[in-house]
């Protein structure tokens, strides 16, 4: 059986990937963990825009660009995010997402 | 005579009690002040009964008018006439008082003095005011000392106390400020209380606005049932806090129910003149019976103050010019008789250090000039004639029963049973506190100091000649009082 | 026409010792101030002689008929037009002999005192409370004015509250003045509705014009007459009301029971305030206003009559069984007010049907003589022997031989025996009782023949009774003597005016209406009254003049019944059980509570649920970045809801 990949498997992925993200987020306690999730997140948008822009709009480029866009920042935003999870380590002595709620009340 | 004087000495008074270097010198500075305002006001009675005599009709005398604000149609406006004059006889009297009895007060002590003037400030500025955004703004001002006098130099559950206090005053200032715009807006945009007071402010608005305003001074005043923070407040607050928020801010709400709620909306007063009867023949009787089972001296005085300011509102609420002017003297009697109360209590307590009255006895022996004003005072209190208490209850007395009606009737009966109660609990107090046999530990107290004495003295003083010769204060408040009665009479 | 300086002078003299007294005695006339006080009082006894002569023999006179002058009057607070408290001076008949018995009693108790009070520590502070009292009697009696004479009575109340706790050391004397206040307070709040009442339905609350209006049968009056409540008019109210005014100031039964307390006083201050003048008060208020209640509401006059007669006959009853003689003397004073009580109430308006307006004042002034004379004579007593109970005494008529010879006299005047002064009073009185209600009669003559007993248990037990320890012996060391001239000197002149106060023509001078009322003794009638006080004086010699056990066989044989008299009918305790039990537990405590639980807890719950829902509402900020997340979600999802599905 040789299926043609259209946009609704596309987005049926993306939508997966979206959620798995946000159970990984909402779940986890590492840290890292956390910020694997959000890059599951970021990724599961990228693939929206490549599909988008494939499907419906196939002459723009717009898609592509915010993909390449979301990937530098990801990329920016976890090296900024390992540095505040080092931080937390050497003042907390763990990474435990739990463990650093000095914020509240 | 230029009524911003009573604002400017208390403010240079404040000013340079903050700006001196030791105590005594704080104290001094502030004796001078406070003197100063008792002269200035009894100039200002002279000035304003030559002005009368004179053959000056106007409302208001010694008018200025200041614009403030243009743009709201705020304006810096003062002026007197005998109700107001009255008050700041009251408030100047009790002041000079309260600045004698702090005199032993170590902790803070310029902070202390400072926030007692501030507070007559707050006040003397309420009484001349006659635009209702200044006269907010002076109530505002009279208030928050109140809550850091208490804070700081209170005994007790004080933090409790300070809450407590500020809180429901605030609530209070807080009605009436949403009363006081009700009516600026519905009037045209006007803050005036005489240009007010010409406009007809439709029914509809009255009936709504005159309950803020009424219910938000009447917290002031301690009416039923707002009128918890009476006991605690005054149990927790310090002497001079006590004789300020007793003498002084209670009347804050008294002239504000009279002055603003009941004179710019008359057709409202009318129609909720039964309530106001019914609250304050309820706070008259219950007040008394509360106080009946109390131990505590300034528990005791605080709610026979509930009691007395029953009698306040319920001369308001009977709108007849007799009884308001009453209401006035009334004002004025129980400002100098509780003050003098709160005075002897912390004098007492200053050397027994308690306040149950069941640990004291015999004082008589010991302190026989405390004693005697505690006897003066307490005889003030139940109604007795040569005393003040007597003309201004009388006075309401006789008004209230000029309404013929059943129920103004009984009114007025359930609050002249309260003369008995009240001496119930007054000779209770009297006979446990300077009389009986002395106990042992209290055989080695002293008399009164000199500043003692001498507030004392001013404060009795007040008290003996309103008792003997009313007549003054008649004449200086019954042609005020009918001002507003007629225009609450439609004519 | 009077001079009113001179006639101000009588009160203000006494003020003015009160005030130097008061604020300078402690320091300056520490031994001096009795004779200050004393002084003052006697220019003011004179002065009030000078004007009762004047006013009885120059000008109170016109046409045949006294008048009431107002020989001074000043506004002193104005309520409307026409409704004024004013302070004056009213000059007729019995304010004019009333000025008379008060400076005179007080005149001879300030001499009295000297003697009696001596070494005491607060002497000058007795002397101003005396003072003040005397100034408040007189300026009562003078009263113009309907409130002026409620300010008045007031101002005798607290100085006889101030008296009677003049031992203020003394528990027993600080309840006892503290129930004299809260009590006659109670009568005080009828008399200030009445006040109040009358001075609306007459418009004024000058005395003269009340009563013109109130008496004449007018528009006002109808009108008033008109509004009614539970059946009867106002004006019955009003008077019923003022009455119970006059009946707590005069003890009269049921609101009594703080007299006989008040005796905790020192002695001349019951001789005086207790006895002679401030209790009479009430006799006068009614006599003052008699008029309104003979005319306008005679229902009220006949519930005056029934009090007084049931205060007369109950307190005679109690006296025969106390033992202390103060209280015994107490219980008198209540019984003879009961008589000039029902004497008004029994008297008509105007000419012969006046009589027993005449009689009562008649008696009021020959019971404040022999009355005052009892007890000072008691303090006499009481000062030798340093107990106030008869037991402790006996045979003292050696060692006491004026106070015994005066107290006999007194015995003898209150008795009812001729011709001495009780004995022509209370002729009248039951003359008039006789001729109006027969009921009261009998009662008044049963009571009359009991006062003679129960007097001369008092005198026996004192003076004959027990053969007496010679002084010396322990009691007696300090005082050889029975006291010196200043204690002896008024109980001499006292006992002249009880022999002698009965011989004066009273009804020329005081009548209802001003015209004269000839007095005329019927012999006939005058037997069995005498008879009925010879028996009793019999009864009590054949019972103590010799300690025997008649008396105890006695009271055993009526035992149930003397233990209520004794007991006072018990009528203190239901008054304690009201109080304590009604007035405390089931009103104040409750209120108290209530005020502290459920108003100030209505404030508290509002600021504890208030501080109860931020609690609750900051739990959100956990500091948990997920729980953030989940918020962030659940907004999203609510607003993507929101936008897709109602936002149209």
């Amino acid at each position: 059986m040789n299926i043609e990949p259209g946009l609704y498997h596309l987005l049926f992925i993306s939508g997966a990937l979206f959620f798995i993200g946000v159970y990984g987020f909402l779940t986890r306690r590492n840290l890292i963990t956390i910020l694997m999730s959000i890059e599951l997140i970021l990724n599961s948008v990228n693939i929206n825009f490549i599909a988008f822009n494939k499907y419906l709009w196939p002459h723009k480029m717009d898609g592509l660009f915010f993909t390449i866009f979301i990937i530098a920042i990801a990329a920016a935003e976890a090296a900024v995010a390992i540095a505040i999870i080092i931080n937390l380590y050497r003042s907390h002595k763990s990474i435990d997402v739990e463990s650093a709620e000095e914020l509240k009340y | 005579m230029n009524l911003l004087l009573l604002i400017i000495i208390p403010l240079l008074t404040a000013v340079a009690a903050l700006l001196s270097r030791n105590k005594q010198q704080v104290r001094w500075i502030s004796f001078a002040g406070a003197v100063a305002q008792l002269i200035l006001s009894i100039i200002l009675y002279c000035a304003f009964t030559k002005e009368r005599a004179g053959g000056n009709e106007a409302e208001m005398l010694f008018e200025q008018n200041y614009a403030l604000f243009p743009a709201w149609h705020i304006n810096f406006h003062l002026g007197v006439d005998g109700i107001s004059i009255a008050m700041i006889l009251l408030t100047s009297f009790v002041v000079v008082a309260g600045v004698l009895v702090s005199w032993n007060i170590e902790k803070m002590t310029k902070e202390f003095y400072f926030l007692l003037i501030l507070l007559s400030l707050g006040a003397y500025g309420f009484f001349i005011s006659l635009d209702l955004f200044v006269l907010f703004f002076f109530l505002e001002i009279a208030v928050i000392p109140k809550y850091l006098l208490i804070g700081i130099w209170g005994s007790g559950k004080k933090e409790y106390s300070a809450n407590k206090l500020a809180l429901m005053l605030m609530g209070g200032s807080a009605l009436v400020l949403v009363g006081i715009l009700g009516l600026y807006f519905s009037s045209g945009h006007s803050f005036d209380l005489l240009s007010l007071s010409k406009i007809k402010i439709a029914e509809d608005t009255q009936r709504i606005v005159f309950p803020l305003l009424f219910v938000g001074f009447g917290v002031f005043t301690a009416i039923f049932p707002l009128h918890t923070w009476v006991p605690d407040g005054h149990s927790s607050a310090p002497t001079a806090g006590s004789m300020f928020l007793a003498g002084i801010s209670m009347k804050l709400g008294g002239y504000g129910c009279l002055r603003v709620a009941a004179y710019l909306m008359p057709e409202a007063a009318h129609q909720y003149s039964n309530i106001i009867i019914i609250l304050s023949s309820i706070a008259i009787l219950y007040g008394a019976f509360a106080t009946m089972m109390q131990k505590d001296l300034k528990y005791i005085n605080a709610y026979s103050s509930v009691s007395h300011c029953g009698f306040v509102l319920l001369g308001i609420g009977m709108l007849t010019t007799t009884a308001v002017t009453g209401a006035v003297m009334q004002m004025v009697s129980h400002g100098l008789m509780t003050a003098l109360f709160f005075a002897v209590i912390g004098m007492i307590y200053d050397r027994t250090h308690t306040r149950q009255v069941s640990e004291m006895g015999g004082l008589m022996k010991v302190m026989p000039f405390i004693s005697t004003v505690f006897f003066i005072v307490g005889l003030c209190s139940l109604g007795l004639p040569g005393l003040s208490g007597f003309v201004a209850e009388m006075t309401i007395f006789m008004g209230s029963w000029e309404n013929a009606s059943a129920f103004h009737r009984i009114a007025t009966i359930a609050a002249c049973m309260s003369i008995v109660v009240t001496a119930v609990y007054i000779l209770r107090a009297i006979g446990q506190v300077a009389m009986g046999p002395i106990k042992k530990n209290q055989s080695q107290l002293r008399d009164a100091t000199w500043n003692e004495k001498l507030a004392a003295i001013i404060l009795v003083a007040g008290i003996i000649v309103i008792g003997i010769i009313p007549g003054w204060l008649n004449d200086l408040v019954r042609p005020a009082a009918e001002i507003i009665m007629n225009k609450i009479a439609g004519k | 026409m009077p001079n009113a300086t001179l006639i101000a002078l009588i009160p203000l003299l006494p003020l003015a010792g009160f005030l130097l007294l008061g604020l300078f005695g402690r320091k300056y006339f520490k031994k001096s101030s009795g004779i200050i006080g004393t002084i003052l009082l006697l220019a003011s006894t004179v002065l009030a002689l000078y004007t009762a002569y004047e006013y009885f023999f120059v000008y109170g006179k016109v046409a045949g008929s006294y008048q009431e002058i107002i020989a001074f009057n000043y506004t002193w607070l104005e309520f409307s037009k026409g409704v004024s408290i004013d302070m004056g001076i009213l000059l007729d008949p019995i304010s004019v002999m009333m000025l008379v018995v008060v400076t005179f009693v007080s005149l001879m108790v300030h001499i009295y005192s000297l003697g009696y009070m001596k070494g005491e520590e607060r002497f000058p502070t007795y002397y101003s409370f005396l003072a003040l009292f005397t100034f408040s009697m007189l300026g009562l009696v003078i009263s113009s004015n309907l409130f002026q004479i409620y300010i008045f009575w007031e101002l005798v109340g607290v100085s006889s509250f101030l008296l009677i706790g003049y031992y203020y050391n003394k528990p027993s004397a600080v309840a006892a003045c503290k129930k004299a206040f809260i009590v006659t307070r109670f009568a005080d709040l009828g008399f200030l509705i009445g006040i109040l009442i009358l001075s609306y339905s007459s418009g004024t609350l000058d005395f003269n014009t009340m009563i013109d209006t109130l008496t004449s049968s007018g528009s006002t009056q109808a009108k008033a007459a008109a509004s009614t409540f539970l059946g009867a008019s106002a004006l019955t109210w009003g008077a019923a009301l003022v009455f119970i005014g006059g009946a707590g100031k005069s003890a009269m039964f049921p609101l009594h029971i703080w007299l006989p307390d008040a005796m905790e006083g020192p002695t001349p201050v019951s001789a005086l305030i207790h006895a002679a003048t401030m209790v009479v008060a009430g006799v006068f208020l009614v006599a003052r206003l008699f008029p309104v209640f003979s005319i306008t509401t005679p229902g009220v006059l006949e519930i005056v009559g029934w009090v007084g007669a049931v205060s007369a006959i109950i307190a005679a009853i109690i006296a025969c069984t106390q033992t202390d003689i103060k209280r015994v003397l107490a219980y008198s004073t209540m019984s003879q007010i009961g008589f000039m009580m029902f004497a008004l109430g029994v008297s008509g308006y105007g000419g012969e049907a006046g009589l027993g307006y005449t009689a009562s004042m008649f008696h009021l002034f020959t019971h404040a003589m022999f009355k005052a004379l009892l007890f000072l004579g008691a303090g006499a007593v009481i000062h030798y022997v340093h107990s106030n109970d008869m037991r402790d005494m006996g045979g003292l008529r050696k060692f006491m031989p004026i106070t015994h010879i005066t107290f006999l006299i007194a015995c003898l005047a209150i008795a009812g025996i001729p011709p001495f002064a009780g004995f022509f009073s209370k002729e009248e009185i039951l003359l008039a009782a006789y001729h109006n209600n027969t009921a009261i009669y009998y009662i008044a003559l049963f009571t009359s023949g009991l006062t003679a007993f129960y007097m001369f248990r008092l005198y026996f037990s004192i003076f004959w009774n027990k053969t007496p320890s010679p002084p010396g012996e322990g009691r007696g060391e300090a005082h050889h003597s029975e006291g010196g001239f200043s204690m002896m000197m008024p109980l001499i002149v006292l006992a002249i005016g009880a022999i002698a106060a009965g011989f004066i023509p009273f009804g020329h001078f005081v009548t209802s209406d001003g015209t004269r009322l000839e007095s005329h003794f019927d012999l006939q009638f005058s037997i069995l009254p005498v008879a009925l006080g010879l028996a009793g004086i019999f009864l009590a010699m054949w019972l103590y003049l010799k300690q025997n056990e008649r008396p105890g066989k006695l009271t055993a044989s009526v035992y149930g019944f003397y233990k209520t008299a004794y007991n006072k009918f018990y009528i203190d305790e239901i008054y304690l059980f009201i109080t304590k039990k009604i007035l405390f537990n089931l009103i104040g405590r409750p209120a108290a509570w209530f005020d502290r639980n459920v108003v100030d807890g209505m404030i508290n719950f509002t600021g504890n649920t208030t501080a109860k829902v931020s609690e609750g509402i900051k739990k959100v900020q956990s500091g948990k970045v997920q729980s953030y997340a989940i918020y962030f979600l659940l907004g999203v999802i609510g607003l993507a809801v929101l936008f897709i599905y109602a936002w149209k």
